[in-house]
């Protein structure tokens, strides 16, 4: 159950980051989830990029929708605050949640059905006002909580587990977000946490909408023969373009790799990017050929995974309506109230 | 030779116009240059769902009274649209007055035989000036306003000093706009028989009044009020409202060292991402308000069931438009009330202010934001468009420098590190009213996870029953505390005692109180209570006790104030008579009185006594 608390004793001996919390610190309450379930993997992986980011866990904000993804929240970071709101509309919460605070680190938790069905129009917007925020997506093509119907990502031909084939078109959320103009856009794969881990790293390290496509198989729904989530399709057709590795700026840039192999890019805040080049000629700066790259990877039956689009000079909200540096949440009468004399002037021009 | 009404500074006037033709701005001027001369009006716009080309009116109440309610009937109508001729022929007052363009003949036939007609070729004589389409069209409405000045004996002076202001920075603008408005007074003074038996005298009965709409006026009291975040949608009449807190919030909210905003404002996708955004915002502490109507709050429910039980605080302007569907989108009502009150599935009440005019949807909205707080619970501002949108005579607007943001219980990092026990739904003091804390407040304490679901007092998760039970009757607690802390009613006691009660709220408020007054000179005893807030205080169902009979008067089909004061109440409800009007036109004082009459009669009662006739 969510409401139980894990023990907080630990070994003494386990390891502390610089703000000396452990592992344990940013850990939340014990999952509910099916054993197996992908979503786990992808809360260990957060916990693990928030741990070795050293960041304060009560500096974090969590957000989610509905549906077993948006459950998780509750399974990382304990000490951070929370909010399950209602369903695809996560996107909202989190744009006024991050307006009234600047300072906080935003993880918009959400699913495939919550993202691309019931809440595409609020993933979209969201992500084209470049709300600062790490948004993953922790797709499995189905829709868990309710029992397994297919998702709007789910591929077309896939098989549900009573063997019926999903007819529509599928909605691909890493193509789109880099279409609304994501400054960082990824796809990982929960069975693979060395590459999930730096990029959620470096997504939390993005100034702007960080937007990470997660495939995280169904253990109860999607993980059959002919689905096209399961753990072994996902392992068999997974095309990273890249592996990174993610470094903030105060650790020495330790770079031992052939040349010409690595591409060395730095974020707005002077966190360092270095891709190993996977796939050749691949791009990741250049919009439209991303968006080829991806598409033709899915006509040949490929997941396309690895950092898929980087602007590292992206604008957020914040900066696009010139707010204050200060949090909005922190003004007090001072600052916000015009007083009596103010109200005077005004009652003059209306007269 | 038809009658002729007469009278000094006591008339209603209407302006036929099409919309888009430049006719909003000439009449503003005329409806202002009364006020110069110190009579009051009461002007409102009655304007179609289109940007050019259908009908629209400007209807001008000039009235030493300061009576702010539409009259209803028309004295003197200037029928610039042949769209409507035929109608706006049939709406003037026997004896009344009609002022057109001659340039073409019009047959006898389109006329009345018991209205007085006024005929001056405008469209000819801006012709002959002008040669520019667009300048001819715009300037013969300011040659109309230089000749009804001539009719009405308006201060010339007074409309020459306006468009000065107007075009104050667009100087070359002034002289053209000057020439114009003498053109058509000159004709007027030399053709026609001026001025007429209506008219207008100076006199000081506007004071220190301002003349505002409410959709503004609300906007401003959200800067007071600590607004820092508004997300909307636009929708019809509540987009002004926004697009006024966009403009305050430049005037008055930009940091002048480093020119940043002390606000931000998102014109969302829809309604509901615009509360979405609001309940975020809120959620970490910042003021947080939406403004929409009817369709937007129809479109917001199930965020609002969240807002109301994981208790957010958040503030929405209703600014109410004739429903259902879209309805009538640019007509007014009150009709939202009950979609309001128990907004969203499962059982939910919502805390509801209902404004009567501009100066209340400034004090209110400020009151709001405080409220939210204290509350934590979504706050509604209940106007409508015929406050929203029309300017009003009111007086000035005031603010108490001593006065401080009341921002409820929130548990900040110094009482958590002191250890004081924090349950995000625990009621520590009895009112209802649990502590929160705000996101990144103490490293250690005070995190909890804000959910839909149900949960108990130290926010978590459960499925318990009698949890929930304790979560739902401490939510109703809270319902009480609110009580108390809406603005009270105002009651209005008669000169004489009165068997009989009137209860009426927001934008009926200056219809009804020209309507006591017309009863009491009719020697027709009314006591009168204007709602203020809900949940209702108990003055309410005093109010009720202490009448015979009482009259709920509402601009809605369904009675929706009087369905929640008899289930709020448990009052019988035979004991509450409705007056409803909801044809999408302000209820006027007319209607009242007319409606009221018949049912005191009906019911065969007689609570008032006939003041003795005179010998």
């Amino acid at each position: 159950m969510t409401y139980i608390a894990k023990p907080k004793f630990h070994h003494p001996k386990l390891a502390t980051n610089k703000l000396g919390f452990t592992h344990r610190d940013y850990e939340g309450a014990v999952s509910t989830l099916c054993a197996g379930c992908g979503h786990d993997s992808i809360s260990a992986a957060i916990i693990e990029a928030c741990f070795e980011l050293d960041l304060a866990p009560h500096r974090v904000a969590k957000l989610s929708g509905i549906g077993c993804s948006s459950k998780t929240p509750t399974y990382f970071l304990g000490q951070s605050h929370g909010f399950n709101s209602v369903h695809g509309r996560m996107p909202a919460v989190l744009t006024g949640a991050n307006l009234a605070n600047r300072d906080l680190i935003y993880f918009g938790v959400s699913g495939d059905g919550d993202s691309a069905s019931i809440g595409l129009g609020q993933f979209a917007h969201s992500i084209r006002r470049s709300v600062n925020m790490v948004y993953i997506v922790e797709n499995n093509g189905v829709y868990g909580l309710t029992k397994g119907q297919f998702s709007a990502t789910a591929d077309k031909g896939s098989q549900s587990r009573r063997g019926v084939a999903n007819m529509d078109e599928p909605i691909d959320l890493a193509t789109m977000a880099i279409l609304l103009g994501a400054g960082f856009v990824a796809r990982g794969f929960s069975g693979d946490k060395t590459q999930l881990v730096p990029l959620i790293k470096a997504a939390i390290e993005h100034k702007g909408a960080a937007f990470l496509d997660v495939i995280s198989p169904c253990v109860a729904f999607n993980n059959h023969p002919g689905s096209t989530k399961s753990y072994e399709y996902v392992r068999e057709h997974n095309e990273a373009v890249n592996s990174l590795d993610f470094m903030v700026p105060r650790e020495p840039i330790v770079a031992d790799y052939a040349p010409g192999s690595v591409e060395q890019v730095t974020q707005h805040d002077g966190s360092v990017i270095n891709l190993r080049k996977l796939a050749g000629e691949y791009d990741l700066h250049d919009r439209s050929a991303a968006i080829r790259y991806i598409s033709e990877g899915e006509k040949a039956g490929e997941v396309v995974t690895g950092l898929l689009y980087l602007d590292p000079e992206a604008v957020d909200l914040h900066e696009r309506l010139g707010t204050v540096d200060v949090a909005l949440n922190a003004l007090g009468d001072a600052e916000l109230v015009p007083g009596a004399e103010t109200l005077a002037r005004f009652n003059r021009s209306l007269r | 030779m038809p009658t002729t009404i007469t009278g000094i500074n006591d008339f209603v006037i209407k302006f036929a116009n099409v919309n888009g033709s430049g006719s909003a701005s000439a009449n503003l001027l005329f409806a202002k240059s009364i006020m110069r001369m110190g009579v009051p009006v009461a002007t409102r716009n009655i304007f179609p769902s289109n940007i050019q080309g259908l009908p629209t009116w400007y209807e001008v109440r000039v009235s030493a009274k300061g009576y702010r309610g539409r009259r209803g009937g028309v004295d003197l109508m200037v029928p610039m649209n042949p769209q409507t001729w035929d109608a706006d022929i049939a709406e003037i007052e026997p004896g009344g007055y009609v002022f057109y363009d001659s340039t073409r003949p019009i047959p006898p036939s389109k006329f009345r035989p018991d209205i007085n007609i006024i005929g001056m070729p405008l469209t000819e004589i801006v012709n002959g000036a002008y040669t520019d389409s667009r300048q001819r069209q715009l300037l013969k409405n300011i040659v109309y306003v230089g000749a009804l000045s001539a009719l009405l004996d308006i201060d010339p002076k007074a409309i020459e000093q306006l468009i000065g202001e107007q075009f104050k920075g667009k100087d070359k603008l002034i002289e053209p706009n000057h020439r114009a408005l003498h053109m058509g007074r000159d004709y007027a003074l030399k053709h026609l028989r001026c001025p007429l038996g209506i008219r207008v005298r100076h006199a000081d009965r506007v004071g220190d009044k301002i003349f505002i709409d409410g959709n503004n006026a609300a906007a401003l009291g959200a800067v007071y009020g600590g607004a820092t975040f508004a997300a909307w949608y636009p929708i019809t009449p509540s987009s002004s409202l926004a697009e006024a807190f966009q403009r305050h919030c430049r005037r008055y909210r930009v940091d002048t060292a480093s020119g940043k905003n002390r606000f931000a404002i998102i014109q969302a996708e829809d309604e509901l991402a615009s509360i979405g955004m609001v309940i975020g915002a809120a959620w970490n502490g910042a003021r947080a308000f939406t403004a929409t109507s009817g369709p937007g709050i129809s479109l917001m429910q199930e965020f609002l069931g969240l807002a109301y039980f994981a208790e957010i605080p958040a503030v929405i302007f209703d600014v109410q438009r004739g429903g259902p569907s879209t309805g009538m989108p640019t007509r007014t009502q009150q009709a939202d009330l009950l979609s309001c009150a128990f907004a969203s599935h499962g059982d939910t009440k919502h805390v509801m202010l209902f404004p009567a005019d501009p100066k209340e949807a400034f004090e209110m909205a400020a009151l709001a934001f405080d409220l939210a707080d204290r509350l934590q619970t979504p706050i509604f501002v209940m106007l409508d468009l015929d406050i929203g949108m029309n300017e009003s005579l009111v007086p000035p607007l005031t603010w108490d420098d001593a006065r401080r943001m009341d921002r409820g219980k929130v548990m900040t990092a110094e009482m958590l590190e002191a250890g004081k026990d924090f349950g995000r739904y625990l009621d520590v003091d009895g009112d209802g009213i649990p502590y929160r804390t705000l996101p990144g407040t103490h490293p250690k304490r005070g995190a909890f996870f804000t959910r839909g679901t149900t949960k108990d007092r130290y926010a978590r998760y459960s499925e318990d029953g009698t949890v929930y039970v304790d979560n739902m009757d401490r939510l109703l607690k809270k319902f009480a505390t609110a009580k108390h802390l809406v603005p009270a009613p105002e009651w209005r006691e008669s000169a004489e005692q009165a068997k009989a009660g009137v209860i009426y709220f927001g934008s009926t408020t200056p219809a009804m109180e020209e309507a006591l007054d017309a009863f009491t000179q009719q020697g027709v005893h009314l006591d009168a209570l204007r709602v203020r807030g809900f949940p209702f205080a108990d003055t309410v169902y005093d109010f009720i006790a202490r009448h015979d009979q009482v009259f709920v008067v509402e601009q809605n089909r369904d009675a929706q104030l009087r369905f929640l004061i008899v289930n709020e109440g448990n009052v019988d409800p035979s004991r509450l008579v409705s007056v409803l009007n909801y044809d999408g036109t302000p209820i006027t004082a007319r209607f009242i009185v007319d409606a009221i009459s018949k049912k005191l009669v009906a019911a065969n009662v007689m609570p008032f006594r006939k003041k003795a006739p005179a010998p």
